[in-house]
C-alpha cells in the first residue's frame, strides 16, 4: 500500500510542472519586473533610472486612484448584482431537458463567442445619441446621451459586460443545477411544496458551491475588464468609467509614465489576491458541510 | 495531515490569484499587449533585420491612407533595390503604439509623427537619426519645402525629421444649407457665436459638432480661445515652464468662456462620446445636424468623399476662427499642423536607413504625391504651388484659402499635445475633457496644470 501512495504522490509532483513553469514564467515573473519597476522612472523610450517611492508618492498621493477604485469596485458590485440573478434564473430554465430550452440555450450562448472588442463597438453605434437606435427607429426613450453622462455610462459598461459574461454563468449553473438529485425535489413534492418553494429550499441552497465559484470569477474577472471599456468609453465621460485597469494603461501608455502605471499594476494585483482570499474563506470555511442528499 | 491542507490550501489560493496576476501583467506589462500586436503588424511587412527594405508605419483613414499608398507603391516600382514596406493605424491607436514600439526596440525605419514634443523624446532618447547633415547634402529637397515646416522637426537646432505632406491649420467650418433654413449669417465675432447658440437650438440645430471623445478636438477650442484673447504667449508661457503659467487673466478668461458655451448648449448632444476617428462628428455637419464645427483643414476631403453632394454643390462655408471682443491675439493667428514629419530610427540597419534616405528624396512628395494631395482638399507643404491650386477646380477656393491662411498667419502655433512632451499632453487632454464635462472649474483646471509645468 505505501509505495504504491508514494509512487503516486511522485507522479502527481510531476504533473505540477508545466504549470508552474508557466506560472512563474508569465505571473511571477513579471510581476516582479513590475514591482522593481514601480520604484523606477521609464517614459517607456530612454534609460529607466531608480527613483525610489516617487511613483509610489505621486499614485498614493492622485485623487485619481480613489476615484479608480471606486469605479472599479462600482462596476464590480453593480455587475455582480446584475449578473447573479439572472445567469441562476436562466440556468434554472435551460437546466429542464424539453427541447425548446436546448435551443434557446444555444442563442442565449451567441454572445460569448463574440469579442468583447466587437461588442462594444455595436453597442456604440446602437447607442450613438445622432446616429443610433433610438434616432433611427424614432423611440424617445432611447435617445439619451447614453455614454456621454457619468452615471449613464456606467450602466450601460454594467449592462454590455452582463449581456456578455451572463451566457457564461447561466451555464455555470445550469450544470450545477443538473446535479442537484431528482429524489430531493420528489421528495418535496410529495410534502407539497410548490416551485416557488423548491427554488427557494432546495435549489438555492444546494448550489452554494456554483454561487461561490460563479461569483469569484466575476468579481475576480470584473477588476481586469478593460477591452469593453476602452473601446465603448475609454474611461469616459471626463474619468467616469476610468477604473483601476483603464487608468493603469492610460498613465503608462498614453502618458508614458511607466512608474506609477507599474505602482497601479501593484495595487490591481494586490486588490485581486486580497478579494480571492475573501471569497475562498467565504466558501471554504465550512469544508464538512455536506451539500449531498442524507447529510 | 496539517501540512498537507496547508500546502493544498496556498497552491488554491494561487490558483485563484492566477488570472488576476496573469491578465493585470497582460494589460500592464502592457509591452505585451500593444507591442505584441504592433510588432506582429510590422513583421507583414519586414522585421528590423531584414535587409535593404525599409519599415514605415503612419496613419489610416481616407484621404491620407490612399495618397500614401500610392507614393510609396510608385517608390516601390521606380526603386525595386531599395523598397519601402508600409503598415497603416488609426489616429488614436498609432499614437499609443508607436511610442510602444519604440520603446521596445521594435521600431519601423520611418516613423511618421507631428514633429514637436513627441520628436523630442524621441530625440532624447536616442532612437532617431540626426539628419542636419543630410539636409545640407541634399539642399534641393530642404529647399523645396515650406521653411514655416522646420520648426516642429527642429530640436535643439538640429532637424530630426523630414517634412511631408500637407500643412494643416485648424478651420471653422458651417453649413451654409442650415444658415440658409434659419436665416443668419456666419459669426464675425465670439460675441455674434454665443448670440447664435440659441437660435440653432431652437431650430432644433446643434450650434457646433464636435467629437469630444477624441478630447484633441476639444482641445482645438482652447488653442484659439487662447490666442483670440492673450495672443500666444500663455501657452508659450507653459512651454517655458513658468510658473502658475494656466493661472493667467487670459487663461483663465478662455476656460470661461468655454464653459459658458458648454453651458448654453453650443455642442451636440452626446459629444463627449463622440470620437472624431470614426468620422462622426462630420457626418453631423454634412448631414445638417449640426450647423458648424471646428476641425482640421483634413477634414474638407473627408467630407468630399462621404458627404455625398455636400462639399460639389458649395454647401461647406469655411472661415479662420473669429477674434473675440476686446482680445489682443491676432486674427490672422492660426492653429493645427505645420506639416507632418517622419523621422528615421537609428536603430535600423544601413541598408534601411540607405532606403529610408532615398524615399526622402525620390519619394516623398513627388509630382504625383503634390498632385494627389490636392486632389484631396489638401495644400502639400511645397513652395510655389499657387498656380497649381488656382486650377484645382471646385477644391480651389478651399486650398487656396488653406494656403492663405497658412502663409499669412502671423503666428501658426502647433497643436497643444504636439508640441508638449507625453505626460504632459495626456494630463491635458484629461483635465479638457473634465473642462467640457463641467466636472472641474476654470481655477481647478489652471491649479491640475500648473502643477505639472516643468516637470
Amino acid at each position: 500500500m505505501g509505495t504504491v501512495t508514494s509512487a503516486r504522490n511522485a507522479s502527481l509532483a510531476w504533473l505540477v510542472l508545466p504549470a508552474l513553469a508557466f506560472f512563474v514564467a508569465f505571473a511571477v515573473i513579471p510581476l516582479l519586473g513590475i514591482v522593481v519597476l514601480s520604484f523606477c522612472k521609464w517614459n517607456g523610450l530612454g534609460d529607466i533610472s531608480f527613483a525610489g517611492l516617487d511613483s509610489w508618492r505621486a499614485v498614493l498621493g492622485n485623487p485619481g486612484l480613489p476615484h479608480a477604485l471606486w469605479v472599479t469596485f462600482l462596476i464590480m458590485a453593480l455587475s455582480w448584482l446584475v449578473q447573479t440573478p439572472a445567469s441562476i434564473l436562466i440556468g434554472v430554465f435551460i437546466a429542464g431537458h424539453q427541447r425548446y430550452r436546448a435551443l434557446l440555450a444555444v442563442i442565449y450562448f451567441v454572445p460569448l463567442l463574440l469579442s468583447s472588442a466587437a461588442i462594444a463597438i455595436t453597442y456604440k453605434a446602437l447607442l450613438d445619441p445622432n446616429f443610433g437606435l433610438g434616432p433611427g427607429l424614432h423611440l424617445d426613450f432611447l435617445v439619451q446621451d447614453w455614454l456621454g453622462q457619468g452615471p449613464l455610462a456606467v450602466g450601460v459598461v454594467v449592462f454590455a459586460v452582463s449581456w456578455q459574461y451572463v451566457p457564461f454563468h447561466s451555464l455555470v449553473y445550469q450544470g450545477g443545477i443538473r446535479q442537484i438529485p431528482k429524489s430531493m425535489y420528489e421528495a418535496a413534492e410529495l410534502d407539497g411544496a410548490g416551485r416557488v418553494r423548491q427554488f427557494f429550499s432546495i435549489t438555492l441552497p444546494q448550489l452554494k458551491y456554483t454561487v461561490i465559484t460563479s461569483s469569484t470569477l466575476m468579481v475576480v474577472g470584473s477588476l481586469t475588464f478593460f477591452d469593453l471599456i476602452w473601446v465603448l468609453t475609454a474611461g469616459g465621460p471626463a474619468d467616469a468609467t476610468r477604473s483601476l485597469a483603464l487608468d493603469m494603461y492610460i498613465t503608462g501608455f498614453r502618458g508614458n509614465q511607466m512608474g506609477p502605471a507599474s505602482c497601479i499594476a501593484v495595487i490591481l494585483v494586490l486588490v485581486g489576491l486580497a478579494i480571492a482570499q475573501v471569497l475562498r474563506r467565504l466558501g471554504g470555511s465550512d469544508a464538512s458541510a455536506s451539500q449531498m442528499e442524507g447529510a | 495531515m496539517d501540512p498537507r491542507t496547508t500546502s493544498r490550501r496556498s497552491f488554491i489560493g494561487l490558483a485563484a490569484g492566477l488570472p488576476v496576476a496573469g491578465a493585470a501583467l497582460a494589460a500592464c506589462g502592457g509591452s505585451s499587449g500593444p507591442s505584441g500586436s504592433a510588432s506582429s503588424a510590422g513583421a507583414g511587412g519586414s522585421a528590423p533585420a531584414a535587409g535593404a527594405g525599409a519599415t514605415y508605419w503612419t496613419l489610416s483613414g481616407p484621404p491620407g491612407e490612399a495618397v500614401r499608398k500610392a507614393t510609396v507603391a510608385r517608390f516601390d516600382k521606380a526603386n525595386p533595390d531599395s523598397s519601402v514596406k508600409i503598415t497603416v493605424f488609426q489616429n488614436d491607436d498609432y499614437k499609443a503604439k508607436i511610442k510602444t514600439a519604440i520603446g521596445a526596440g521594435q521600431a519601423p525605419t520611418l516613423i511618421w509623427g507631428w514633429g514637436g514634443g513627441g520628436l523630442r523624446e524621441y530625440v532624447k532618447a536616442n532612437q532617431v537619426e540626426d539628419l542636419t547633415s543630410w539636409f545640407d547634402q541634399n539642399a534641393d529637397v530642404k529647399k523645396r519645402l515650406f521653411p514655416s515646416s522646420f520648426g516642429a522637426a527642429t530640436i535643439d537646432n538640429k532637424i530630426y525629421a523630414m517634412p511631408c505632406e500637407t500643412v494643416q491649420p485648424i478651420v471653422l467650418y458651417y453649413n451654409k444649407k442650415v444658415f440658409d433654413k434659419v436665416g443668419v449669417q456666419p459669426p464675425q465675432s465670439w460675441g455674434e457665436i454665443m448670440a447664435l447658440v440659441p437660435k440653432f437650438n431652437a431650430a432644433g440645430i446643434a450650434p457646433f459638432s464636435l467629437g469630444g471623445q477624441s478630447r484633441w478636438t476639444n482641445m482645438m477650442w482652447l488653442e484659439f480661445l487662447f490666442d483670440r484673447i492673450a495672443g500666444p504667449e500663455i501657452f508659450q508661457s507653459v512651454l517655458d515652464g513658468q510658473k502658475d503659467a494656466w493661472s493667467a487673466p487670459g487663461s483663465i478668461q478662455g476656460l470661461t468662456e468655454l464653459q459658458k458655451l458648454v453651458k448654453a448648449n453650443g455642442f451636440v448632444k452626446g459629444f463627449s462620446s463622440i470620437t472624431a476617428d470614426s468620422n462622426a462628428d462630420q457626418a453631423l455637419l454634412y448631414t445638417g445636424r449640426a450647423a458648424m464645427m471646428l476641425h482640421g483643414s483634413w477634414s474638407y476631403g473627408i467630407q468630399k468623399a462621404q458627404g455625398g453632394k455636400f462639399v460639389a454643390e458649395g454647401s461647406l462655408g469655411y472661415m479662420n476662427f473669429p477674434p473675440v471682443e476686446g482680445g489682443k491675439g491676432d486674427p490672422s493667428d492660426t492653429v493645427g499642423n505645420p506639416g507632418q514629419y517622419i523621422a528615421i530610427s537609428s536603430k535600423a540597419t544601413d541598408g534601411q536607413k540607405t532606403a529610408a534616405k532615398a524615399f526622402f528624396a525620390k519619394g516623398l512628395l513627388d509630382d504625383a504625391e503634390i498632385k494627389d494631395w490636392i486632389g484631396t482638399g489638401g495644400v502639400p507643404i511645397i513652395n510655389g504651388t499657387d498656380s497649381q491650386l488656382a486650377s484645382a477646380g471646385a477644391d480651389a477656393p478651399f486650398l487656396q484659402f488653406v494656403y492663405g491662411v497658412a502663409s499669412k498667419a502671423k503666428v501658426f502655433a502647433q497643436s497643444w499635445d504636439q508640441a508638449l512632451p507625453g505626460s504632459a499632453a495626456e494630463t491635458l487632454l484629461d483635465n479638457i475633457a473634465k473642462l467640457f464635462q463641467l466636472s472641474i472649474t476654470p481655477q481647478q483646471f489652471a491649479s491640475n496644470m500648473n502643477a505639472i509645468i516643468g516637470q
